[in-house]
């Protein structure tokens, strides 16, 4: 087959499988089948188009021929149906004018397919690796090895879980709808964190030379951007889309030429891409002119807004860092949003205040293990000119950390204690 | 990576300085518009005004020399173009296809130049480049 055309099909793949799966969802009412249907259409389309020529209208050639095979299953199950009916079962009636219905729905709004497709996939009665999985495949368009790739498991593993997610949602007769009321709150919170554990998963893995990770950063920026096209009323879709855009932005800033991390402070900010900055605040701004401005993602992305904003790491609004980050552990307090309120209440109004909110931190059996508290803390002690202090604190924060880079940086740390208590001795 | 499709339309080089697009093409445009945004990809976009109503500014021999639109030896010219986001040059022309453009018209796809792509002595020519782009608050 000739690379062109195979390049053309992945990339009508990637433009039309969402909706064409969320189309035939709504049709068939079973989001394992409408995928399998889909992907029916897939191979056709591999087949023919080698031979054909890629259609003028590629998606509705994939749908016409999906459609198809759709009203072919209907009718044989119908034809099994009627066996059943002979046994005594019991029918579902919207079978009996389903073909009719299909011709009429499938052209119906796209738009609100899709969102019915991303609720039933981060539906919460399955586990959150299978909403993850499910939600790449079915609206990503990512193969299962693409998202075994990206989470570093093994391929069986993921295909397992997306057959199981499948199988539980058409067990649990999960509604392929977009859910109204107070549940939608709930609901729309478990899309809004499947989005941002996909969007997590891509940006922390800066290490190592995987180059599946930054796109699933780029896959959890389009996926948020879809949800926020369809859903323009939820302010925290808003707050999401700007986190993650703005995070986004100092992708390229995060590592040196030598592939150290680079902390957000020292980062070149001429590196950021304005493009993405400006994007998230825009973002940012809807989700606060929608009233949004106290929900969770719309805070974090105010103090991811707040560097943003900040020509030079010196012009930085600590002060507003620090309340926002105040807002922030009353809406959902945890000792690492803490350790972060310690940080900004430092560089707001000096080392003292954080030391004293970050050793309320020590005895917290969560913080026991985590490298970045006594990183932290040596930060402070290291300021206020407690080098024996903040040395001890450097070493034990470097046998904390599994990360290599991270190591190397806290030992120099330590050492430069070591160096400024002898200078001080000397003195 | 980021791509531009340029809408080139064919006489438009020609075309009156106050002249505007038909009410009904600028609806069906509009619907390629909102699948783009709806998907996710959209970065940017704008209409040109006819260059009938602009000018050129040419360079020969060093010297700067003005000359008012509409330019008679013209033969391609934009009268538009989309800033998209997309994840591969098949994607970008994917997307190009699926514009209801008319017989006269032409999208050309071009690939942006991402600062990384340059090579060294060039990143440092540009530096600052990016700083500018932020200071400005380039529109996206």
């Amino acid at each position: 087959m000739s690379t062109d055309t195979h390049r053309a099909i992945d990339a009508v793949w990637r433009i039309e499988s969402p909706r064409l799966i969320a189309g035939l969802a709504r049709m068939v009412r079973d989001v394992g089948l409408a995928e399998e249907l889909a992907q029916d259409a897939l191979v056709s389309a591999l087949e023919r188009w080698p031979e054909t020529g890629v259609p003028d209208n590629p998606g509705a050639w994939l749908m016409a021929t999906a459609k198809h095979r759709a009203i072919d299953r209907l009718r044989r199950s119908k034809l099994q149906q009627r066996k059943y009916e002979e046994l005594g079962y019991e029918l579902e009636d919207w079978q009996d004018d389903a073909e009719a219905a299909f011709e009429a729905a499938i052209d119906d709004d796209i738009g609100d397919d899709l969102l019915r497709l991303v609720f039933t996939a981060c539906h919460p009665v399955l586990s959150t690796e299978a909403r993850v999985a499910l939600t790449l495949r079915l609206l990503g368009g990512l193969t299962t090895d693409e998202i075994a790739r990206a989470f570093l498991v093994p391929e069986p593993t993921v295909a397992q879980r997306i057959v199981r997610a499948k199988r539980t949602l058409a067990e649990a007769r999960v509604p392929f709808e977009v859910p109204r009321g107070p549940e939608l709150g709930e609901r729309l919170s478990s899309v809004l964190a499947v989005i941002y554990l996909v969007f997590n998963e891509g940006y922390s893995a800066t290490a190592g030379d995987d180059w599946m990770r930054p796109a699933l950063c780029e896959e959890a920026l389009r996926l948020g951007r879809i949800v926020a096209e369809l859903m323009p009323r939820e302010p925290e879709v808003h707050g999401l889309v700007a986190l993650m855009e703005i995070q986004a932005s100092r992708a390229r800033a995060r590592v040196d030429a030598t592939g150290a991390p680079v902390l957000l402070l020292d980062q070149d900010r001429a590196r950021w891409d304005h493009v993405l900055v400006n994007r998230g605040l825009t973002a940012l701004d809807r989700a606060e002119k929608l009233g949004g401005a106290r929900g969770p993602y719309a805070l974090q992305a105010a103090i991811a807004a707040c560097h943003a904003r900040a020509r030079t790491a010196d012009e930085t609004d600590w002060a507003r860092i620090a309340a926002l980050y105040d807002a922030l552990a009353q809406l959902a307090p945890s000792p690492v949003v803490e350790l972060n309120r310690a940080v900004a209440l430092a560089m707001a109004f000096g080392p003292a205040a954080g030391l004293e909110l970050a050793d309320t931190l020590v005895d917290e059996p969560s913080m026991k293990h985590y490298h970045l508290l006594p990183s932290v803390r040596g930060d402070f002690l290291f300021k206020l000119g407690r080098y024996e202090e903040a040395h001890a604190e450097f070493k034990r924060a470097a046998g904390l950390t599994r990360n290599g880079r991270e190591r190397e940086f806290l030992v120099e740390r330590a050492n430069a204690c070591s160096r400024s208590l002898a200078a001080l001795k000397h003195e | 990576m980021r791509f531009m499709l340029l809408m080139i339309p064919k006489g438009y080089e020609h075309a009156a300085p106050d002249a505007m697009p038909e009410a009904d093409r600028v609806a069906a445009m509009m619907k390629f518009n909102e699948d783009l945004q709806n998907a996710g990809v959209l970065v940017g976009l704008d209409g040109l005004h006819p260059p009938s109503s602009g000018a050129r500014v040419s360079f020969a021999g060093g010297k700067a020399k003005v000359v008012d639109g509409p330019f008679s030896e013209a033969k391609e010219v934009l009268g538009g173009y989309w800033m998209i986001r997309v994840n591969s040059r098949q994607e970008a022309i994917e997307w190009a296809s699926r514009c209801p453009g008319s017989d006269n018209e032409v999208i050309e796809v071009r690939q942006v130049q991402e600062f990384d792509d340059f090579p060294a002595d060039v990143q440092q020519a540009a530096a600052g480049f990016e700083a500018m782009q932020r200071d400005i608050g380039q529109p996206t």
